[in-house]
């Protein structure tokens, strides 16, 4: 191979790699961009608003303007993910052609297809795509993703549901990893997986891509919870320019992310960080309400 | 022997578990003691500005500038070469210690990411190496006494050697092909 080969697997796989444990911050201009690389976030999302935000003012949730978009890759040096609707193949192309670094195909977002996902094989820009449960990872998988994220419950600060959704998966790769091929083969039924990649990661005892948590992270002890759990890093959303102080808190998600495994580090940059985002209790939004449960 | 691998954020368990399958004690570092006793420290990828803002705030810099200064064999792959450069035409904390000037981001965004196989003629055995390059930096130019060890066909830096630092801009940790790692220990050993 002596010509240059973009796009390929290892590449969409490769940068997803490169940004574990580390915190990917939801920006909604290049003024809080700024902010989260200044305090070490490994990626920004661009959007509109953030999910707390979409949630309390309900309406049509759509890919973020361009303009917008273009001035928050302008104004940072780290990569930047933009989200598009599920099954919204048209938004993906627009901001592959924007030039974004990832593509969350999110269900934070209206859902554009209720049936479909986008076929993310046909990108040169690598996806990202949220999960519930190993099936529904190995099933965008499938169709191309190159990273995943449990989708948690976002823009409630409540951490339960991304508690959940990490443990269904993480259990469910435990769960597998003694089991025979026959045995196997009938999990997949059970799951809706696609066999090959169920037993890939069965052999390899974790998901063949990397898999973060996302969707109520709100404090760092949240941050450090979700990676003792064995996410590979956090994304987080309202979490930081919902609370009092986002500057502080954005950077010391960061260091509790980093040490997670040391209480003592958790201890000191816990203190002082002014009120969290407000939050809601994910048990009280009613079932239709939800944003984990779009996707299919 | 005993390798430390900067652990602050990106693919460090990439290079630990290349250096252990290869029965060589690996560390990962998050904090300056954990640099102590070390005969040889990798860099991984990952951002770094990330690295950067962390390695500040838990005083690791000093130390790590120490241990190059001292002769120990540092590698920087990625984030990790612009991590060692002296200059990349930007602000940010950096160790400085490796006489290159580094461009970040040189190729452009991830949709222009890419591998390709190099000819890199200090390996053994001399073969092609197949490189992954994501988000890359490339090395501008290089000051006396540091060797090239690997250009693109258009004549682009991509590795480099200066004593004891060794810097590339792409990353051996996401092959099976440990060539690289055994050139670095190599280096480790003979000190």
């Amino acid at each position: 191979m002596t010509e240059k080969q973009v796009g390929t697997w290892a590449v969409k796989v490769g940068l997803a790699q490169m940004l574990k444990g580390g915190v990917i911050m939801d920006v909604t201009t290049a003024e809080q961009a700024k902010i989260a690389e200044d305090a070490g976030a490994c990626a920004v999302m661009a959007l509109e608003r953030v999910p707390a935000d979409i949630r309390r003012e309900g309406g049509v949730a759509r890919m973020a303007d361009p303009t917008k978009i273009i001035e928050i890759m302008e104004a940072v040096t780290i990569p930047v993910m933009a989200k598009a609707r599920i099954g919204h193949f048209v938004e993906a192309q627009v901001l592959e052609a924007l030039g974004v670094d990832y593509i969350d195909e999110s269900e934070v977002l209206t859902p554009a297809d209720e049936e479909n996902h986008i076929d993310k094989h046909q990108f040169k820009v690598p996806f990202v795509c949220g999960c519930r449960n190993l099936g529904e990872a190995l099933r965008r998988l499938g169709e191309g993703a190159a990273m995943m994220r449990t989708k948690g419950e976002a823009g409630t600060g409540d951490v339960v549901e991304a508690v959940r959704h990490a443990r269904s998966v993480l259990g469910e790769i435990r769960r597998i990893q003694n089991m025979r091929p026959d045995e196997l083969m009938h999990v997949a039924k059970e799951l809706g997986a696609p066999y090959e990649l169920l037993k890939q990661t069965a052999e390899l005892g974790r998901m063949p891509v990397v898999n973060f948590a996302a969707g109520g992270i709100a404090t760092p002890a949240d941050a450090a919870l979700m990676m003792q759990l064995g996410v590979d890093g956090v994304f987080v959303g309202s979490g930081i320019f919902k609370s009092d102080d986002p500057a502080k808190r954005a950077k010391a998600i960061v260091e509790a992310t980093t040490h997670f495994n040391d209480p003592d580090i958790l201890a000191k940059v816990s203190r002082g960080l002014g009120q969290p985002m407000s939050g809601l209790a994910a048990r009280a939004i009613p079932e239709k309400e939800q944003l984990a449960v779009r996707g299919w | 022997m005993k390798i430390g691998v900067l652990a602050l954020q990106g693919a460090f368990i990439e290079h630990i578990k290349i250096l252990r399958a290869r029965d060589v004690e690996a560390i990962e570092v998050r904090k300056p003691e954990q640099l102590r006793d070390l005969d040889g420290l990798i860099i991984p990828g990952g951002e770094s500005t990330t690295f950067g803002k962390l390695a500040v705030e838990y005083g690791l810099i000093e130390p790590m500038r120490a241990l190059c200064a001292a002769g120990k064999p540092v590698w920087g792959t990625c984030a990790g070469m612009i991590f060692l450069a002296k200059e990349i035409g930007r602000a940010q904390p950096l160790i400085g210690v490796m006489d290159v000037t580094v461009k970040r981001n040189a190729f452009g965004r991830q949709v222009d990411s890419f591998e390709i196989d190099l000819d890199i003629p200090a390996l053994e055995p001399r073969a092609p190496f197949h490189a992954i390059f994501i988000r890359a930096p490339l090395i501008a130019s290089v000051g006396k006494g540091v060797e090239v060890l690997a250009k693109l066909d258009d004549g682009t830096i991509v590795a480099a050697r200066q004593g004891n630092l060794l810097a590339t801009s792409f990353h051996p940790e996401l092959t099976n092909d440990a060539r690289f790692h055994k050139f670095f220990l190599k280096n480790v050993k003979s000190r």
